[in-house]
Order: C-alpha cells, then structure tokens, then sequence
C-alpha cells in the first residue's frame, strides 16, 4: 500500500496533537521500572496517573515522574476514587497545581462494585472545570445523550466506558459506541473494559478515536509483551476502520470467478 | 513544640516554619508536588514566603502510578 494510504491523522486533544491513539494508565504495575518499560513498548504519547497524598514517612521513595518524564509523556491526572463532585474539582485542581498542563481525566465514581459513573455529578464537575479552564475528558457511562450532554458543556474528549474498570469484558455495546462516534464533534477514547488485544482493535474498528487501558496491560502475565499487543492492536483497527470493511452479508460470495471453470 | 496536620497525621514543628523548609525536610523536589494549606492550594511561585502556623492543615500530593 502507498505511503499516502496509510499516513493517519493525528489524535488532536485539547489543542495538542498526538501520533498514538492509545493512552495508557500506570497503576497495577509490579514497580516503576516495569511501568516505563510496558509504557514505552506501547509507544503511547499519554500517561494517565492518580493524585495521591505524599507518603511523608517514607522520604528516599521514588517519584512516577522521575521515571515518566513530562517532557516526553503527556501526564494526565485521573480523579480516581472521587465520589463527589468537588473532590473531583479539587484533585484536578490539585493536579494542574503540580505543573503538567491542563488536561485531566475526571471520573466521579456512583458505586464502589462496579465502579461506573455518577453521571450527574461528573457533568457537574465537568462545568466547573471547563469554566476554570481545565481541558476535560471525562471518563463516562456509554450513554449518547450525556455523551453529548459533555461535548456541549466543552470537554475536549468523551470517554464512555466499554465494560467495568479492570473487568476486561471487551466491548459490551458496540451499538451505543457506534451511536455517540456518530454524534461526537470531539474525540471519542473508549476507556476501561479492554481485556485483551481484539478488545482494542474492535474499538477502533467502530471508529473510536482513541483507546484508553490499564489493568489489560499491567494485568497481563507478561505486560511488556501485552504493551507491544495493545500497540498493534490499536494501529491495526484505526487501519482496518479508514480502510473501510466490508458489509456482512448472511450468504457467501465466491472469491474466485465463477466463469472459466474446467469442463 | 507545636504541631500542624501533615497529609491528615500530626507533625511536629517548632513555632513557625517556611513551606519551602518543609518540603525541603521532606525531600520534596519542585515540580512533583503540590500543596494546600487549609484546603487553599498554594502557588509554587509562594512556597518561599508561605509560613505554615501551627495547626494548620497541609496536604502535600504527588502523582502515583494509577489508570
């Protein structure tokens, strides 16, 4: 295939431009090390991270940044473990504080089982946070009106969930995915749920703009190799959904001519 | 001996004690953290001439490996 063909867009979030359209977490991984090396098998350009207090007790410990350096990686904080609308402004508040820019992840989380959205309360926050000037992509049910709901108030992404946090069911309704990317004038970045490499490509073959994943890869037995697998996996469904696939038909077309056949 | 509310624990301090002189104690470098006094983040720009009091409530974060 010529150059041209293949050469993509860029993922353009919050004014900046990104090459991959997989973002990948830093939680679940055995020690730092490990994290950078899975990160970079991944070839993703964004971090996500959690804002946690300092451990004062323990003052040689290493930092996350030290390891992801911000110059290279864009760091997006996560609001993770908010249950209410202002610990969720006052974390990314917080976040923004430490001086990696203004994108951040908000996630309001409804119900510690299943960890899905409170809705409400992350449309909230979202006002809040847009008006302060905050680039918000907010981790959310996969619910075209509230989709839409946050692309109005001006998150510079929505990021409907494909199944639970760290549940790796895969893409449990394509059908509403299918129906927010229609609606969507911002990106759309499936977020939690991916349990395993076709996970990945299936998302991006519907044409989600980018996928979001943690536990997949640092869950894996082998991260690093799992990292490699999310990459072309990623690459592979943004490439089959530009190409186009073809219609499912419930009957079989030959492939070979029908004409010609020996007598 | 007095003492502030340091990420929710008590810690000691004598009298007064600059932010900076306690980030510093803590082997905080700049650009990894950020802090709130009394629930009010604090601007790196005013960690220098930011004096905690005793009592006070300080939230000192960091970013940790999360998804």
């Amino acid at each position: 295939m010529e150059e041209r063909n293949i050469k993509d867009t860029p993922l353009e979030l919050g004014g900046k431009s990104f090459k991959s359209r997989l973002i990948v977490g830093t939680g679940k991984y055995k020690d730092f090390a490990e994290t950078r090396a899975a990160v970079e098998e991944s070839g993703a350009e964004i971090v996500t991270v959690a804002v946690r207090r300092v451990n004062i007790t323990d003052r040689g410990k290493e930092n996350l940044l030290d390891y992801l350096d911000p110059k290279r990686y864009q760091i997006l904080p996560n609001t993770a473990g908010c249950f209410t609308a202002e610990e969720a402004i006052r974390t990314c508040r917080l976040a923004r504080e430490v001086g990696v820019g203004d994108l951040v992840k908000l996630e309001v989380i409804g119900d510690q089982k299943t960890l899905f959205p409170d809705v409400s309360a992350t449309i909230e926050a979202a006002c809040v946070l847009v008006k302060e000037g905050f680039k918000v992509m907010p981790y959310i049910t996969d619910d075209p009106v509230t989709c839409l709901r946050l692309q109005e108030i001006g998150c510079v992404a929505v990021m409907p969930l494909a199944a639970p946090i760290g549940s790796g069911l895969g893409i449990r309704n394509p059908f509403n995915l299918a129906i927010i990317i229609e609606q969507a004038k911002v990106p759309v970045i499936v977020d939690a749920g991916v349990g395993t490499a076709s996970d990945a490509a299936v998302a991006m073959e519907l044409g989600c703009d980018g996928v979001l994943m943690n536990t997949a890869i640092a869950g894996a037995k082998d991260p690093i190799a799992m990292a490699r697998a999310m990459k072309l996996a990623v690459e592979a469904g943004r490439l089959a959904y530009r190409a186009g696939r073809i219609e499912r038909k419930l009957y079989a077309t030959a492939s070979s001519p029908l004409t010609g056949l020996i007598g | 001996m007095t003492t502030i509310l340091l990420n929710g624990d008590p810690y000691p301090i004598d009298g007064q004690l600059q932010l900076l002189s306690l980030l510093e104690r803590l082997n905080m470098r700049q650009g990894r953290v950020a802090v709130e006094i009394n629930r009010e983040i604090v601007p790196k720009a005013n960690y220098a001439h930011t004096v905690i009091k005793p009592g006070d409530n300080v939230e000192v974060i960091n970013f940790v490996g999360g998804g």
